[in-house]
């Protein structure tokens, strides 16, 4: 295996042991870094070793205590002495428990930023360097930096725990959790690529770790999904709606996993938001999809979030199903009056039911309201093509 | 760990302001006290041994050139003022949260500031 994938895959186990070993983010990291930079001048020269996980569990460690045996007159610390030092060859698989659960809860410990959360669980879970988060979020790479560092003091200083949360607060708190994982992807599916399959990376660590939380796979399931689409989403710049995509740039493997996963979550009784937006995106896949079943399952998801954003997707599938007129009464019952998709959807009804007056000045509104390129130069051809205003 | 959890009453009815309070039923007001006793007696929970008089009463001081500035009310609005505290000894902060949203301001208007206490 590749050196640099090797340890991407391997970092946010072995950062993870070294946390729940040391109680200590900072040291933990420094410790992994290093031991990961000695294994990069070593392995190449020596050999990989036998179990490169329990090398590198190991070896940063033995650094750490190196250093907090330097440190000792930091008094707070000399409890950690009393651990006895661990021998490269002592520690195997079966001896470095998998705390990835553990780190992405307290990554995502709501006492923390949410902006934080998300960098912390890039950073510690994902392996990113803060230069390809920075880069990702568009953020100048110190205040990254500073992010980071404000996270990890708050954590220590605050006393936010390092393990997975008892059962009255877990479903809080994994809603967080899965929140931020679909942040990340939601970051990458604008545009970068990286981000989305980081994401999809996490949920799968996730429906591993959790193997019995339907929501989990729930989300795996969604991601997959859309993320098989990713590739016909954009043309010339532009958005391209469903049912114009080109069907031979699907990626029907990953749309296979995402089915996989969406029956492993339907199988475990999950009726929760990521499940039915999962199951509203396998059927997307069908040729032609089934509407009233979409329609269905956003009424579904509305009743379950109460989002006008999810009631407006509910009036598109109605639309599609054949009713637009229908589908018009319910966005005009809609309070989204600052929202281009609004607009955009209104727009295309009316021009169905063939009220182009209307409709031009929708996509008017749309497009004033409108933020990202690709998305302005969709609305902009669909108002080309309404019938020009009489002279 | 120990933390201090501030309160800060925002628009809570509280007794200083009788108009407010009196619009509580007394199974209302009764509820109240006997929260805040909850509360105070929690094991590893030590109340402040004092009350604070409502923020109204308070006074602000400054030094801006060796001049002594006073004036009238909190520091910060009267709304954001503090308006008591309690000190806690937890595992972690997820104990210090349960405890917050036990008190009464938490939901009737105000919020509690959890604030970890350095310890040598």
């Amino acid at each position: 295996m590749h050196l640099e994938q090797a340890f991407r895959e391997e970092w946010g186990r072995v950062l993870a042991a070294l946390i729940g070993f040391l109680g200590d983010f900072e040291l933990a990291e420094e410790a992994a870094q290093e031991a990961f930079a000695a294994a990069a001048e070593r392995w190449p020269r020596d050999g990989t070793p036998e179990n490169p996980r329990a090398w590198l569990v190991t070896t940063a460690r033995n650094r750490a205590i190196d250093r907090i045996r330097r440190d000792r007159t930091l008094a707070t610390k000399t409890a950690l002495l009393d651990v006895p030092e661990a021998t490269e060859d002592e520690m195997d698989d079966t001896t470095i428990p998998d705390e990835r659960l553990e780190l992405l809860f307290t990554c995502c410990h709501p006492a923390l930023a949410l902006d934080a959360q998300v960098a912390l669980t890039l950073r510690t879970l994902g392996g990113l360097a803060t230069d390809e988060i920075a880069r990702a979020f568009l953020v100048p790479e110190p205040t990254m930096a500073k992010r980071l560092v404000r996270a990890k003091k708050k954590i220590k200083a605050a006393g936010i725990p390092f393990r997975v949360p008892p059962a009255h607060l877990l479903p809080d708190r994994l809603v967080a959790v899965l929140a931020v994982v679909y942040l990340i992807f939601n970051e990458g599916y604008g545009g970068r690529g990286d981000l989305a399959a980081e994401a999809i990376r996490l949920g799968r660590a996730l429906a591993e770790l959790m193997p019995d939380e339907p929501e989990a796979h729930g989300l795996l399931a969604l991601m997959l999904l859309n993320d098989a689409r990713r590739d016909a989403r954009f043309a010339e710049g532009a958005i391209v709606l469903l049912r114009d995509q080109d069907r031979s740039l699907w990626d029907f493997d990953q749309t296979a996993d995402g089915r996989a996963a969406l029956d492993r979550a339907l199988a475990l009784g999950g009726r929760g938001p990521y499940l039915l937006q999962a199951a509203i995106a396998s059927l997307h896949v069908d040729e032609p999809p089934d509407w009233p079943q979409i329609a269905a399952l956003y009424g579904e998801l509305v009743r379950l979030t109460g989002s006008p954003v999810v009631e407006l997707n509910r009036a598109a599938a109605i639309a599609e199903a054949g009713n637009a007129e229908a589908a018009l009464a319910v966005v005009d019952r809609l309070q989204l009056d600052d929202y281009h998709y609004a607009h955009a959807t209104r727009g295309e009804l009316l021009r169905r039911l063939e009220r182009t007056d209307e409709a031009r000045a929708a996509y008017e509104r749309a497009i004033e309201l409108v933020h990202s390129d690709p998305e302005r130069n969709f609305l902009e051809q669909r108002l080309a093509e309404l019938e020009p205003p009489p002279a | 760990m120990k933390y201090a959890l501030l309160i800060h009453q925002g628009t809570t009815p509280t007794p200083y302001d009788q108009e407010a309070w009196s619009r509580l039923s007394e199974d209302e007001q009764k509820a109240v006290y006997a929260d805040y006793q909850a509360v105070n007696e929690t094991p590893a929970v030590t109340p402040a041994n004092f009350q604070l008089q409502a923020p109204e009463t308070a006074t602000t001081v400054r030094v801006e050139d060796g001049q002594t500035l006073t004036t009238d009310g909190p520091f910060v609005s009267v709304k954001e003022a503090l308006g008591g505290w309690l000190v806690f000894e937890a595992d972690d902060i997820d104990a210090a949260i349960e405890l917050a949203s036990r008190i009464p301001a938490a939901r009737m208007g105000g919020a509690i500031e959890v604030r970890p206490i350095v310890e040598y």
